[in-house]
């Protein structure tokens, strides 16, 4: 019955519902998961990474992380040649935006931005929605260190702790039991890998399938910092005593 | 023939200009009003041709209301100094360039701030303490120079602009027969009493 209703984009089914859009975010909800954290000090992205291949060049730093400008950075999940066009226009957009205005541009209107761009696929022209959701961090002067979250729809909203991608409702719900108002970075760190440990239990987790990088402020910059592997290694064998431990009890 | 000129304090920015509206050798009116409210806290003084002005300093008021109401807060004043300088640069390599020198009076409410900036019909823009633009600056700068002050009250910036007025009046050819005045400081944008020559 649905089938006639969706294979163009631009057509509502007669419950309403725009199955393009909804397919698109099945597409992510088989993608490797993405996780962040708002501390009160810094933003914690935990991300899976899905290619592993021990026989792939190591040309860029990080797979599924991106730094949009001096005051933001993203994280992808779905379909990655999507994610690469959509983080090339956020690129394109907060440039164009400080040559502008001379200021970096401020992070909710990056995030909308991209997002109107988005719906327009939703609503008219006949193409696909990208199959991407995103995570996005930074900072801004008006509202400090922000987490914010954008669908395939074209909607975002801001969080202060959110999944996209695999496992993600799964991950919420400890997020909702787990997360507290007010918590630090060297807190949330480990409840991100935490998170990760327990979605990603069919294959375990190693420092070679996880990226994490924190967004914090010092000297009136914005840093971007992506745990070395060597680090990450420590704090997943710490996740594993601990885990170790609770299930003896 | 207009005449515009700009002080800045350690709180405010006051920005006078001369009222009249002139084409040619006939002066229209003699309490035209050249300077317009941007947002709550940016003041523009536009001195230039008079339908260029209008078009121009009205088009960036609406720009600069449009980002409030969409974003929930001012366009900082760095960011809407940048803006006018580049939408006068942009012009400038356009078919039909808009000849429009502005002098900005912005407070910052972020950084608490008062800023003045000095932004010509090219679209080149500097920050500066003090600023004139018109022929009349020739006559006053020199005069702010002997003066001026940062931490000068408002009472001593405005017989710094008086002493100015009453240099053009004995030494300028065109004679400007009053001055608009206001100020912008942390409460926003003041109009004071009106000079005249």
């Amino acid at each position: 019955m649905s089938r006639r209703y969706d294979s163009r984009t631009t057509m509502f089914s007669p419950e309403g519902r725009l199955y393009q859009v909804e397919y698109a975010m099945e597409a992510i909800g088989n993608a490797g998961t993405c996780l962040g954290i708002l501390a009160s000090d810094g933003i914690v992205l935990a991300c899976e990474k899905r290619i592993t291949n021990k026989l792939l060049d190591e040309i860029f730093e990080t797979e599924k992380l991106y730094r949009l400008s001096a005051d933001m950075v993203c994280s992808v999940a779905g379909i990655t040649s999507d994610a690469n066009i959509l983080v090339n226009e956020l690129r394109h957009i907060a440039q164009r935006y400080q040559l502008q205005y001379q200021e970096p541009m401020p992070c909710e209107q990056l995030v909308s931005q991209l997002c109107d761009i988005k719906q327009t696929y939703t609503q008219f022209g006949g193409k696909r929605p990208f199959g991407v959701s995103l995570l996005y961090a930074g900072w801004d002067p008006h509202y400090g260190l922000q987490l914010y979250q954008s669908d395939p729809s074209g909607n975002f909203s801001g969080w202060k702790a959110t999944c996209i991608g695999a496992n993600n409702a799964q991950a919420m719900s400890t997020l909702e039991s787990e997360f507290k108002e007010g918590i630090t970075l060297e807190d949330a760190v480990p409840l991100a890998i935490k998170i990760m440990h327990k979605i990603m239990d069919q294959n375990k987790l190693t420092a070679e399938k996880l990226e994490l990088a924190t967004v914090t402020r010092s000297d009136d910059k914005t840093k971007m910092t992506i745990i070395p592997r060597e680090k990450l290694e420590k704090l997943i064998s710490e996740r594993e005593k601990l885990a170790a431990a609770e299930k003896q009890k | 023939m207009d005449f515009s000129i700009g002080i800045k304090g350690q709180d405010y920015v006051i920005l006078a200009e001369d009222m009249n509206a002139a084409h040619s050798i006939i002066l229209n009116q003699q309490d035209h009003t050249k300077m317009l409210d941007l947002n709550d806290h940016l003041l523009l003084a536009r001195t230039g041709e008079l339908g260029d002005g209008v078009q121009c300093a009205e088009y960036l008021q609406k720009n600069i209301q449009l980002y409030q109401l969409r974003n929930g807060y001012e366009m900082r004043s760095n960011a809407a100094a940048n803006y006018i300088r580049k939408y006068l640069a942009d012009s400038i390599r356009s078919q039909e360039p808009m000849n429009v020198n502005i002098l900005l009076a912005a407070y910052d409410t972020i950084s608490k701030e008062p800023q003045l900036y000095y932004i010509d019909y090219m679209g080149s823009m500097a920050t500066v303490p003090f600023a004139a633009h018109g022929h009349g600056a020739l006559f006053s700068l020199g005069i702010i120079d002997r003066y001026y002050s940062r931490s000068m009250s408002r009472d001593e910036a405005l017989s710094v602009l008086k002493k100015c007025i009453v240099e053009l009046k004995k030494r300028f050819i065109v004679n400007y027969t009053s001055f608009n005045v206001q100020v912008v400081d942390s409460q926003g944008i003041h109009q004071l009493d009106r000079i005249v020559a």
